[in-house]
């Protein structure tokens, strides 16, 4: 797989709710240039939401940074998420539907895997999370 | 009135002032574009000029009790340019342009000790620069504070619709501070009104993630302890999708694509229909 990035990346610091909603708005930006469609851009955007709240919420803040790919002569758009929080103990247990550790409805990890067409989780315990989401256009 | 060496640009303007007020309101007004009149601009700088001259000759340190009057003016000078929407630079622009004047002054002159005075004066403005500029940001932050809580209250209002039909139009952004407000909002107009039906609709919201979802149930969970039935209105099919894939179950709760649907709807099991009246 050759994946090269295309365009310039922004990074975004999360360290409030504020931010969460600046979060949802490049990647908006970022998924509009990459012309997804717009199912996919909100998939995309709501999953972007959902990890950034994560990161806020579980990881006690971090940053998101969003970019464009290319991919054999399609694009896409990469958003990661790294925090130094706690981590994540078990990840099979955080994938799975309805488990939450928080208060939440328990969808947010699992659901988010399943609005985007990569997703790749890199924790352990004590030593941050880092997720990557990609959307490929169609 | 004797004076310590150290504060010798005292000296300097006063017996300059009648040159440096204007010259110090020339450069301000320049880069102001006209957005302020030259009577206001010189009255503003003629107090500053008093105050910066009032010190008694000790200390360098605008913190001093000398400066008191002078803290006061620059402060208020801070805020009144943050209220008034001038950019940092233009309200900086007020203090640091008595430099450029001054400095003016002095070109024409070959006086050493003068020089050395201004040196001073320079590294008084400043500090002075920086207080108002504190003053400018503080102001700032409180007109974005004010922003942010009246944006809070227009978001929510409750509209009715019909006889124990009421509305919430939900738009934007939901973080936990709004939602609680609209959910307050919401559940007052219920009990206000003796409604039995409450429409939530959720068009101009941008994206439907798990904690929206979440707020949205707690909100109809509420509502049905009331006695009152949500119906929740304006799902785009993006964000349908969307929920989907994420997997959220709406349950029983009722929902519709369109506000007209759900008040159709409602009407419906207030007993009403609409007929046409041919």
């Amino acid at each position: 797989m050759t994946t090269s990035p295309s365009e310039a990346s922004t990074v975004i610091e999360v360290r409030a709710d504020s931010d969460v909603v600046r979060v949802r708005q490049s990647v908006r930006d970022f998924a509009m240039a990459a012309k997804l469609s717009l199912v996919d851009q909100t998939k995309l955007v709501t999953a972007a939401s959902e990890l950034a709240r994560n990161t806020l919420v579980y990881g006690g803040g971090g940053e998101a940074r969003v970019r464009i790919l290319e991919r054999t002569g399609v694009a896409g758009v990469e958003v990661v998420f790294a925090d130094e929080g706690p981590g994540i103990p078990d990840v099979d247990l955080a994938l799975t539907d309805g488990w939450t550790s928080g208060g939440g409805l328990g969808l947010g990890l699992s659901g988010t895997r399943r609005l985007v067409d990569d997703f790749e989780l890199d924790t352990a315990a004590g030593e941050g999370t880092r997720i990557s989401i990609v959307k490929w256009r169609r | 009135m004797s004076s310590q060496p150290e504060n010798d640009w005292i000296d300097l303007l006063r017996d300059s002032r009648d040159e440096v007020i204007p010259a110090w309101t020339s450069v301000v007004e320049a880069t102001l574009a006209g957005r302020m009149t030259t009577s206001e601009l010189t009255n503003d700088i003629r107090e500053i000029f008093d105050g910066l001259t009032a010190g008694d000759g000790r200390g360098s340190d605008i913190r001093a009790a000398a400066y008191d009057g002078l803290r006061a003016l620059v402060a208020d000078l801070g805020r009144t340019r943050a209220r008034q929407g001038f950019s940092p630079t233009e309200a900086a622009v007020s203090i640091f342009a008595l430099k450029t004047a001054v400095l003016e002054l002095l070109e024409n002159r070959a006086d050493l000790a003068a020089y050395q005075a201004f040196a001073k004066l320079s590294r008084f403005v400043d500090d002075l620069g920086l207080y108002m500029f504190e003053t400018y940001a503080s102001a700032r932050e409180t007109v974005i504070a004010q922003q942010a809580e009246s944006l809070l209250e227009l978001s929510t209002p409750v509209v009715k619709l019909w006889d124990g039909i009421v509305a919430l139009p939900l738009v934007g952004t939901l973080d936990s501070a709004r939602t609680q407000v609209v959910m307050e909002a919401l559940l007052q107009a219920l009990v206000d009104t003796g409604s039995e039906h409450a429409i939530i609709d959720i068009t101009g919201v941008a994206a439907v993630d798990t904690q929206v979802a979440q707020h949205l149930l707690k909100t109809v969970q509420a509502a049905r302890l009331l006695g009152a039935e949500c119906i929740v209105s304006g799902i785009r099919p993006q964000i349908a999708q969307t929920v989907v894939a994420l997997g959220i179950e709406f349950g029983d709760i009722h929902t519709k694509a369109s506000l007209s649907d759900a008040m159709l709807l409602a009407m419906r099991r207030s007993g009403l229909d609409v007929v046409s009246r041919a």
